[in-house]
């Protein structure tokens, strides 16, 4: 059985498309504004020295989430 | 200008926005767009002004207000908070959203950054949604030539149907383009339409009526765009409805009807808020989309290949933590270094002049008593603080200004972040505290940045354990007067810096520690979800820093040494010299408060220079001099080795210089900040606790150090 990954998931180098946020209220909004929404490509750039944040490349832009919210983030299989 | 309906409401811009425009002879222009993307840089470069600006997301938290003339016309520019949409989930959004929805300006700059337009088109479309007059402005064009990014400017405008302009918002004459297209906006007769995103049919349907009965009782804002934020029932917007609106829209019998019929359609078809919700969004993002395609041009993939090589040597697990310390390090070595000769100087010059006045004393026979308040008093405390505590300052505020410009703090949230989770706290907290160091009233001021109410709080109390910029300077010569003394001079200054970066450290820990307590305690509560935006690395224009804060600073230093440190000295000066029952007034303040110092590892005298020091830090060393000096030993002080003679002659160790400094670094928030603590929480309780919780930390770290020694008798 195999869970539907997740932008958590993703190693350094690795993209995704971004299938569905699970998260809800504002930071739902905030992720979207971000270019978080359906189908758009995310790159994992890096995790921070302690292993969280991670920085991930986005609509051109770096973003760093909390595992947390990029825990919500489901991706179609990594690219 | 349709200056009919709008004279009767300049109250709009003036009572709400706290601007004050002249709606008939002047054009009111908004600056919006995404944080970092140089809308500060713009609008001083327009309006001659000196907002501060900086490479990381949220520097500008308020409406800044500026005159920009060009040609017979008089611009007011209103520089908006950056935001990354206008759907308000935060503060700023809220800000942006009104003052565009409710102030009506004549125009509105949305200015993008080319090197990633895409995402900025998001608020550009959002922004074109509520307003008919706007004029998109692509900034960093040089950067991104230099990235090889193409935007074809003529095809975004025949895309949009709005004027857009390229500039470069740190060169002046790319500027006059945007100014007459400015200015060629205000006179057009026939105003634009509003831009129309098409949604899903079901969507239209429901829409359809309450657009119909919103246009005919508001004029003034885009009904459609209303409709659809009453639709998703938008909190935020339905308060500044009620505010803005001449009536009140929900006693409305007419759109309350169109309302819920428009709802009827949306639950026949099975859709919630939520959904509704995220149409709206994801319809805007897919027209971006689109049109980004045609306009921008990638001519090098790997464009930001070397800012990714740096990012993973800056925030690398292995480098990371070491390169901050380093960097501390370094740059308080320059401080120290650097301002070790001018304070030389400027003290010796000081005396000098001192002599000068006295004789100028004399010779007019004036009263000793006046002599006393003016030169003994006044004078002296305004000699030590500008002679001591401004070089350090005035070369500690731009190296810090370089780096924020360079990009380099929003790493550093990014490193921290983990410890802030810990603690149940917000990253952008480590933004906040840098912010601290130059003055803790604009770390809190900064605090705006983080969105949840209870994390900004505990920023806000924790802001003080960050030495702001008044209290280096005397950590900086406790220091080098008990610690390095006998070190050479290289190694001395090194020494210093080092131990001077490990007192930035301890004040780091006790902040995660302080926070972690809150979060558990009064202040309970589960780690918020963020975003947090890494801006690519930029250049800084390094004489600009370097004039502008050396400027800046020194007049603010001096500004300050005038209206506070000047009656300081008068004050002390009469405290020290009106005797009462044989004493004087500072001998027994100071005896009152001596038992109390003594368990502190302090005396009476270092804590009622603190007490008085609560208009600004600055002023703690001077007053503790003062206080030694009218207590008899006399001595020309013009070098730290005489003012380490007069402090050890009035029985300081080391052990008073440790907790001096320990007291230094953790105490009260000076009164600026405290009053700023107390406009942004609005409340009295939050006030006193961010006063009260610094200065219990500081009375038991102390205490404990203290005792501990003594009880050890380790007396040394």
């Amino acid at each position: 059985m195999s869970r539907i990954p997740t932008l958590n998931d993703l190693k350094q180098g690795q993209k995704a498309r971004v299938k569905k946020i699970m998260s809800k209220g504002t930071i739902r909004r905030r992720l979207q504004d971000m270019g978080f929404i359906e189908g758009s490509l995310v790159e994992c750039l890096q995790r921070s020295p302690l292993g969280d944040p991670t920085a991930y490349l986005v609509k051109g832009c770096v973003i760093a989430l909390r595992s947390e919210d990029s825990s919500s983030i489901l991706v179609t299989e990594v690219l | 200008m349709s200056l009919a309906c709008r004279t009767c409401d300049t109250r709009v811009g003036e009572e709400l926005f706290g601007i004050k425009i002249d709606y008939e002879k002047e054009y009111v222009v908004a600056l919006a767009g995404n944080p970092n993307v140089g809308k500060s840089t713009l609008f001083n470069n327009l309006t001659g002004m000196k907002q501060h600006t900086g490479n990381w997301p949220g520097k500008t938290v308020t409406n800044a207000r500026g005159v920009c003339r060009y040609k017979d016309k008089e611009f007011v520019m209103v520089d908006l908070p950056g935001t990354y949409s206008l759907m308000a989930h935060s503060q700023e959004e809220e800000v942006a959203r009104d003052f565009l929805c409710f102030a009506r300006p004549d125009a509105v700059i949305v200015v993008c950054d080319a090197t990633c337009l895409e995402r900025n088109l998001n608020l550009v479309l959002q922004t074109m949604e509520i307003s008919r007059n706007v004029v998109v402005c692509v900034n960093m064009m040089d950067e991104a030539r230099r990235k090889r990014i193409r935007v074809n400017i003529e095809k975004l405008s025949e895309i949009l149907k709005v004027p857009v302009v390229g500039i470069t918002a740190r060169k002046k004459n790319t500027l006059k383009n945007l100014l007459e297209t400015l200015s060629a906006i205000v006179d057009a007769e026939e105003k634009k339409q509003y831009f129309r995103i098409e949604y899903p049919e079901n969507v239209e349907k429901a829409l359809e009526v309450l657009e119909e009965v919103l246009t005919r009782k508001i004029d003034y804002v885009n009904s459609r765009w209303l409709g659809l934020k009453l639709l998703e029932h938008d909190e935020s917007l339905v308060e500044s409805l009620m505010t803005f609106l001449p009536f009140n829209i929900f006693e409305d019998m007419e759109v309350m009807s169109g309302l819920e019929n428009a709802c009827r359609v949306l639950e026949e078809n099975n859709m919630s808020k939520d959904d509704l919700r995220d149409i709206t969004v994801s319809s805007i993002v897919r027209q971006e989309e689109e049109k980004s395609k045609n306009v921008v041009v990638y001519e090098d993939e790997r464009y930001a290949a070397r800012e990714r090589k740096i990012d993973r040597i800056i925030t690398g697990k292995h480098l990371g933590y070491p390169l901050m310390l380093v960097l501390l390090v370094v740059v308080f070595w320059i401080t120290i270094k650097g301002a070790n000769y001018p304070s030389e100087m400027l003290a010796r010059f000081f005396l000098y002049i001192e002599g000068k006045i006295t004789y100028v004393f004399e010779l007019a026979k004036a009263p000793d008593w006046l002599h006393g308040i003016l030169v003994t008093g006044v004078y002296r405390v305004l000699a030590w603080v500008v002679s001591v505590m401004l070089p350090p300052m005035a070369i500690f505020f731009p190296l810090f200004t370089i780096l924020e410009d360079l990009g380099y703090l929003p790493r550093v949230v990014f490193n921290l972040d983990k410890y802030f989770k810990k603690a149940c706290s917000c990253g952008k907290q480590a933004l906040t505290m840098c912010m601290g160091f130059g003055c803790n009233a604009v770390g809190v001021t900064g605090c705006r940045i983080i969105d949840s109410p209870r994390e900004r709080l505990i920023a806000i109390i924790t802001n003080s354990f960050v030495p702001c910029n008044g209290r280096f300077p005397t950590l900086i010569a406790v220091i080098s007067m008990f610690f390095t003394a006998y070190l050479t001079n290289f190694y001395g200054s090194l020494v210093l810096s080092l131990i001077l970066t490990l007192v930035i450290v301890m004040g780091v820990v006790m902040t995660f520690f302080i926070s972690g307590l809150l979060s558990k305690t009064i202040l309970k509560g589960v780690p918020s979800s963020f975003t947090l935006e890494l801006p690519p690395y930029r250049r800084p224009q390094v004489m600009k820093v370097i004039v502008r804060s050396v400027f800046d600073r020194t007049l603010f230093v001096l500004g300050r040494a005038v209206v506070v440190a000047a009656p300081a000295g008068a004050v002390l000066w009469l405290m020290a010299n009106i005797h009462v029952g044989g004493e004087t007034l500072l001998g027994i303040s100071a005896s009152f408060l001596d038992p109390f110092g003594k368990v502190l590892g302090l005396d009476g005298v270092i804590v009622l220079a603190f007490i008085l020091g609560f208009p600004a830090n600055e002023i703690v060393v001077p007053i503790i001099i003062m206080a030694y000096m009218s207590q008899g030993s006399l001595i020309e002080l013009d070098s730290l080795s005489e003012l380490k003679a007069l402090l050890t002659a009035n029985g300081w160790t080391l052990t008073t210089a440790i907790s001096m400094m320990l007291f230094t670094l953790f105490h009260w928030p000076c009164s600026t900040t405290c009053l700023t603590i107390r406009k942004e929480t609005k409340s009295m309780k939050w006030t006193l606790l961010s006063f009260l919780i610094p200065t219990l930390v500081g009375i038991v770290v102390c205490a404990i150090f203290a005792n501990t020694v003594r009880l050890f008798g380790l007396v040394i």
